[in-house]
């Protein structure tokens, strides 16, 4: 085990890994609070059209879903808003849209189809140095706006109203959320691909509020499961020879599974009295 | 001096009006109860107050200023209609639900610093929730949440406190005692209250304004003219609007 640390890919695998799952797993839980935890599943699905454009156009993948996503992710804002839409609605709209338009130009460039198939399922252990910067450096400004607005953040998602009284420009704070989620996912996406980045938002939000008592608890259990979870997966990966994503996924729901067991054994869930 | 100046006031949603010409003025160290039939919008009036939703037509003052201009919150305590609609499982202590109203004041330490800490617990402590302070807020009974909220309320030390059916759920004992502590805010420490309410019994025991609304301001005066009034009257024999209700 030792000497496969020596490893370069491992190394940067499991570097732009951890940086990746604490910024979806924080994010996380303030998206499942607001019931916007689809919104993983749908800008990733959008960020498909980007990183197809981006193969198409000959740009950096990565670069083409963060633009696509980011941009995605402020119209879905504008369109809850203005048509009145639920949020499943306007992100179920863009989400299809955004596959659609990811199918289209892969097959009009039948050769992209292998790289392609990387970023529907992931493959972290691929990554590239320069990924890996761009990661780690994402990640980071992710983490450093949420920690800068995080009382903010946290007021309004428990209780709009008495935010906006206080004060508080809600909608700037949605479409900031909205920005940093698409980023998140983006980046989310190099770690367990298309298909799964929805887990990485959901399930160490989920596995964490089991058992926090208090929302500062809640994102730091998310962001050590979430941890936790990719380490053990890349080493799953090797040791067993399985896809690292696939592994990873499985291992948040393992967490997630063992807390609920001790919860429901230990006391009555919250608001059963 | 005046806290709160309405000229003109009118409000429709999509058409149908909610508010018509309201012509209102609260002063400091008054403690007003603002009455009136379901659906006569008290909670809107409130809410163009508070600046949440623009009159279509008229002025709103708040501290001399339009809401729009308006930046210090921290002088203003809200405590929303159905605020203890909580969601059981939000994780958020009490603490936690108590700091978030310090952000009013100053947006970016929000309820950070031992200073802010000891206000979190002495407005907890105010409203007999000193003991509280960790527990998870969906944790708590619907009353005992909603004297949290109004620790929220008054975190910030405001000026002036708006209370939306504060009191809907909250058994009698405790209402009593919690109408007690508002009287009390109000005579010893000056704290200006708009109390939104179905409980004719409190208008008149604690209150020294009264508002009557119904689409118009039916009434606005001194709560002794109030009993003599027409409008009280009418309320009483109207009285099935007056009892309180479920949402
Ligand atoms: N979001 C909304 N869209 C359309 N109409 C609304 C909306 N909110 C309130 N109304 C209408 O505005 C009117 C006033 O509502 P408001 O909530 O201010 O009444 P209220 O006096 O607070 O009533 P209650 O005692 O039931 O709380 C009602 O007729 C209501 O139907
Ligand atoms: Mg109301």
């Amino acid at each position: 085990m030792q000497a496969l640390f020596a490893y370069g890919f491992l190394q940067r695998a499991l570097l732009a890994g951890v940086f990746i799952a604490v910024a979806c797993a924080v994010l996380g839980v303030f998206l499942v609070l607001r019931k916007d935890a689809m919104i993983g599943h749908g800008l990733a699905h959008i960020a498909f059209a980007g990183v197809a454009l981006g193969l198409f156009l000959n740009l950096l993948p990565l670069a083409a879903a963060l633009a696509v996503a980011v941009a995605s992710s402020l119209a879905i804002v504008k369109l809850k808003d203005r048509a009145g839409l639920h949020g499943d609605t306007a992100i179920g709209i863009f989400s299809s849209l955004g596959m659609a338009i990811g199918i289209l130009l892969a097959s009009m460039a039948r050769s992209l189809n292998v790289e392609l198939m990387s970023y529907l399922f992931g493959d972290v252990l691929a990554i590239e140095p320069l990924e890996v910067w761009l990661s780690i450096g994402l990640a980071a400004t992710v983490l450093i706006t949420v920690r800068l607005n995080y009382d903010q953040f946290l007021f309004v998602t428990f209780d709009r109203e008495s935010a906006r009284a206080a004060g508080i420009k809600v909608s700037r704070l949605d479409a900031l959320l909205m920005v940093l989620a698409a980023v998140t996912i983006v980046l989310g996406m190099k770690v367990v691909g298309i298909l799964l980045v929805a887990a990485l938002i959901v399930i160490p939000a989920a596995a964490g509020l089991q058992v926090a008592t208090s929302f500062g608890r809640a994102v730091a259990a998310s962001a050590v499961i979430a941890v936790a979870a990719v380490a053990g997966g890349l080493a799953l990966s090797l040791a067993l020879n399985v896809p690292a994503s696939a592994a990873i996924v499985v291992l948040c729901f393992a967490v997630f599974a063992a807390l609920f067991l001790i919860k429901k054994r230990g006391r009555v869930p919250p608001g059963a009295a | 001096m005046d806290l709160v100046a309405l000229r003109g006031v009118s409000f429709a949603y999509s058409g149908a009006p909610v508010l018509l010409e309201i012509d209102l003025v609260i002063r400091e160290g008054d403690f007003l109860a603002l009455i009136g039939p379901n659906g006569s919008g008290k909670t809107t009036l409130v809410k163009i107050i508070l600046g949440l939703i623009e009159p279509s037509s008229g002025e709103v003052e708040i501290f001399g200023r339009p809401p729009a201009e308006f930046s210090e919150w921290g002088k203003i305590g809200y405590v929303p209609q159905k605020a203890t609609h909580v969601d059981p499982y939000f994780p958020a202590s009490v603490e936690e639900v108590v700091g978030m109203a310090l952000l009013a004041r100053n947006r970016r330490r929000g309820a950070r610093g031992g200073q802010a800490r000891a206000e979190v617990r002495r407005a907890l402590e105010t409203v007999g929730m000193g003991g509280f302070g960790k527990a998870s807020i969906g944790r708590l009974s619907g009353g005992q949440q909603q004297r949290v909220f109004i620790a929220r309320a008054l975190v910030t030390s405001p000026r002036i406190l708006f209370l939306d059916e504060p009191t809907t759920g909250v058994d009698a004992e405790t209402q009593a005692s919690f109408y007690d502590l508002l009287g009390r805010l109000n005579r010893d420490e000056g704290l200006t209250i708009v109390l939104i309410t179905h409980d004719i019994g409190i208008v008149t025991k604690h209150v020294n304004r009264v508002a009557c609304l119904n689409q118009r301001l039916v009434y606005h005066g001194d709560h002794e003219d109030f009993c003599r009034s027409a409008a009280f009257r009418d309320m009483i024999g109207r009285g099935d609007h007056l009892i309180s209700h479920e949402h």
